[in-house]
């Protein structure tokens, strides 16, 4: 090494790292691939929210194109993701269901009551069984599911307008 | 009304910044007085701006303005007002703002003691200050502004997320910023050095205190962090390896290495390219914190709100600073001679293996923190690094560091007798080996971590203390100079850290246990009753508390109440800890989650000599403090002062 390259050493170095910041800036580190996309999603069935006798089966939604959005009130995230699947709801363009995760039923209707209600029929998961079978680890979670059963598509964090429109509707239309 | 004052201020403080970074540079270039004189004025200018910033959004804080987003954010009501102020920091637009005016506060203070450096030099340290300076402003104003209106205001704000509710958080955060900020003024010292062509023994007599003022803030701020993390987190760890903390503790290391570094050229004129490079690096590493926080690159349990705007701004910012810090290094470099000579063996040279030493553990760490992004980044899928990796890496790295930590005050400059010097040492050896060897074995159990550990910690208390008494031989305690007793007392905290962590990790007791109100437990020698649970509430949440009681022996010793917390505005449980604090052991209790009808689980553990973490981190801040009050500091002083 020449004298004069050695004393370039700790610029390229840095310059080395600073490359691997930049691209690093457009990875998201929480975004885990799900094992179980493509996989059929696995079947539940469990009490309905609100409906003391009621039955969720996961067998019933065969044939349909949907969204299963993991939440519970005692989620902060949730809070924020809430009028955004209230509006979806309202729009039409997709069936919305929701599996509210380890959460007293008497909590979760309050919930509802307070921000509104855009699930057409909601699972209750209150010991959390179902969402170890789907691989939950942090709430809220939102699944798209195909005709077949087969998972398409999991969104980890909040659904916001962006996600909505870059990626789930997309998914969606391609799906029909 | 207020926060658009503060918004102003701000953007007036960058117009200052802008002519602190400009003016003072073509002044010592050109060498008129009067434009390196403008630096002075208009950095203190800055700092009265920034204040006025500061203080309005503290203002915003203390009376419940909710119209402005960022308080609407992190603040409530019903949140004490301590922690309505401390919610100032709690988030990114707030730190950002302490960041500033810490380095405003700092430039200041540069400004009022550097009256007996040359003015050139002056100017360019002043100058450097004030681009780092308008680096922070700008991104404050474009990216990260805390006086952002909401509009309508929000009926009332949603809370500082509990984990900060702590008094710790108050000083924590302002503490390690300190620390962080204070090494651009070695940076910027460095930097005015290069360009001034004066890389000398004068320099390094220069950045000496300034650097130590700032390692004693950044040890206390991360020892503060570590035991909030003790008693705030509920399980009793007091270290994680998390990104977040790795983003302090490498400034630490790197810092440390400087101070030794600085030492070597005031004394013997050597080292002189490896002491500025390692100034430039503390700095960047503060720099890289900043932007891995700030960022959201990396994951971590410290959960900030991340954007990739900002993290791309810092990542600019950082390249700019960092990348032409480098390249005047690199310039330069060259020019530079090489200094005093000394011998292989001699105390420079052991000197130069523990910085060595110390910028590869700094290495490691930012490589187990950085490596799930390189891999992420090549493609190569995800993973994380955990303690384990920390764990097996560091000890090895630092055992040598440790062990020359107890040979080098021995050591003479220049040349020293190496076999001579292992005679004299032979007795602290033996003794602090055998002692090392035989003592786990009247604790009960012998591993070789902690033997390891116990070794290196008697090592460094018998040299220190061999070292004492053969000074005291010569010379009074009066006459020994307050450096020498401050490089005894930080390495004897040293000494104590590594008691405390080899004492904690080698013979804590953990018990997750199910009990019921009555029911008692025998751990350790120690009986612990639970009580039960009583509802009660504070100010902004609603607590279970439990009441355990604790006996030794049959005499009753402590009453502790561990709090199982639901703050009620973002609905997020929280654990406190409570803890009976000891010389010799720490017991600590939390409450988990009910179990069953009227059973709860509680965590109980005994941990032996954990204070000694902490107490060895202030220990070495003292070391640092006594040093820094130095009978040469302090007739240069006098002197800077005769002379207007």
């Amino acid at each position: 090494m020449k004298p004069t390259l050695k004393y370039l050493l700790p610029l390229a170095v840095f310059m080395a790292l600073a490359g691997f910041l930049a691209v690093g800036l457009h990875l998201n580190p929480r975004e885990l691939p799900s094992p179980l996309i493509d996989k059929p999603a696995p079947a539940f069935s469990l009490p309905k929210l609100g409906e003391a006798s009621g039955k969720f089966s996961s067998e019933d939604m065969k044939g349909k194109i949907w969204l299963l959005n993991v939440w519970a009130s005692w989620c902060s995230a949730c809070r924020e993701e809430h009028p955004v699947l209230v509006e979806l709801a309202k729009s039409g363009q997709v069936e919305l269901y929701g599996l509210d995760y380890k959460d007293t039923d008497a909590d979760g209707l309050a919930w509802l009551k307070e921000g509104g209600n855009p699930y057409r029929a909601i699972a209750v998961d209150a010991d959390g069984r179902v969402g170890i079978d789907y691989g939950v680890y942090g709430v809220p979670e939102t699944y798209l599911i195909d005709k077949a059963g087969i998972i398409r598509y999991k969104q980890i964090g909040p659904v916001t307008r962006e996600v909505w429109n870059e990626k789930l509707l997309p998914l969606i239309k391609g799906l029909r | 009304m207020i926060p658009e004052l503060g918004h102003l201020a701000l953007i007036l403080a960058l117009l200052l910044a802008l002519v602190q970074g400009v003016f003072p540079f073509i002044g010592a270039a050109r060498g008129v007085p009067m434009w390196m004189q403008l630096g002075l004025s208009v950095a203190r200018g800055q700092f009265v701006f920034v204040s006025i910033a500061f203080c309005s959004l503290s203002y915003a804080f203390y009376a419940n303005d909710f119209s402005v987003l960022y308080v609407a954010e992190h603040s409530n009501s019903a949140l004490p007002l301590q922690y309505r102020l401390a919610a100032l920091w709690g988030g990114h637009e707030g730190s950002m703002l302490l960041w500033a005016s810490i380095l405003a506060l700092w430039t200041v203070g540069v400004t009022l003691f550097s009256r007996h450096l040359p003015a050139e030099f002056r100017a360019r340290i002043i100058g450097t200050m004030g681009l780092i300076s308008i680096g922070f402003l700008l991104f404050i104003l474009l990216a990260s502004d805390p006086f952002e209106r909401l509009i309508p205001a929000a009926m009332d704000g949603r809370d500082l997320n509990p984990l900060l509710q702590d008094p710790g958080m108050v000083f924590h955060p302002p503490v390690l910023y300190m620390g962080y900020v204070g090494f651009s003024v070695a940076f910027a010292f460095a930097i005015a050095a290069l360009l001034g062509g004066q890389l000398d023994r004068t320099w390094a007599r220069w950045t000496r205190p300034w650097t130590t003022v700032a390692w004693v803030f950044l040890t206390v701020g991360i020892a503060f962090g570590s035991k909030w993390a003790y008693y705030e987190l509920g399980w009793g760890g007091w270290w994680f390896w998390d990104a977040v903390e790795n983003a302090s503790f490498m400034p630490w290391l790197v810092g440390t290495a400087l101070i030794h570094s600085l030492a070597v050229t005031e004394k013997r004129d050597a080292f002189k390219l490896w002491t500025v490079l390692l100034a430039i690096f503390a700095f960047s590493l503060s720099l890289l914190g900043t932007f891995l926080v700030r960022s959201g690159v990396l994951t971590s349990v410290h959960a900030f709100a991340t954007d990739p705007r900002r993290g791309l701004f810092i990542l600019v910012f950082l390249g700019l600073v960092i990348g032409g810090a480098l390249t005047l290094f690199a310039l330069r470099a060259p020019r530079v001679g090489l200094g005093g000579k000394f011998d292989l063996q001699s105390r420079e040279s052991m000197l130069l293996a523990n910085n060595v030493i110390l910028v590869a553990a700094a290495g490691s760490v930012m490589l187990g923190t950085l490596y799930p992004l390189f891999l992420d980044a090549l493609g190569m899928g995800k993973i994380s690094v955990g303690p384990p990796y920390f764990d097996t890496v560091f000890v090895p790295i630092m055992t040598p560091a440790l062990f020359l930590m107890g040979l080098a005050i021995f050591a003479r400059w220049k040349k020293t007798d190496l076999p001579a010097l292992a005679l004299r040492l032979k007795w602290a050896l033996g003794v602090s080996a055998a002692t090392a060897l035989l003592l786990p074995l009247v604790l009960g159990k012998w591993t070789p971590m902690i033997a390891l550990g116990l070794l290196l910690a008697l090592w460094i208390v018998a040299t220190a203390a061999i070292n004492l008494r053969e000074r005291l031989r010569q010379q009074s305690f009066t006459s020994l100079s307050r450096a020498y007793l401050g490089m005894l007392l930080a390495h004897l905290g040293v000494a104590v850290f590594i008691t405390g962590v080899t004492l904690v990790k080698g013979y804590e007791i953990e018990r997750d246990l199910s009990m019921k109100p009555g029911d008692t437990t025998q751990i350790g020698g120690y009986v612990f009753r639970f009580e039960g649970v009583s509802d009660t509430a504070g100010p902004n949440y609603q607590a279970a508390r439990g009441v355990v009681r604790i006996s030794r022996d049959n005499k009753e010793i402590a009453i502790l109440s561990p709090e199982k917390r639901l703050y009620t505005v973002q609905n997020m449980p929280m654990t406190e800890a409570a803890i009976d604090a000891g010389l010799l052991r720490d017991l600590y209790v939390s409450l988990g989650e009910p179990v069953g009808k009227d059973a709860w689980a509680l965590r109980i553990y005994i941990k032996p000599f954990a204070h000694w973490i902490w107490a060895g981190c202030m220990l070495m801040a003292l070391g640092g403090l006594l040093a820094l009050s130095d009978r040469r500091y302090r007739r240069e002083r006098a002197a800077a002062e005769a002379t207007p």
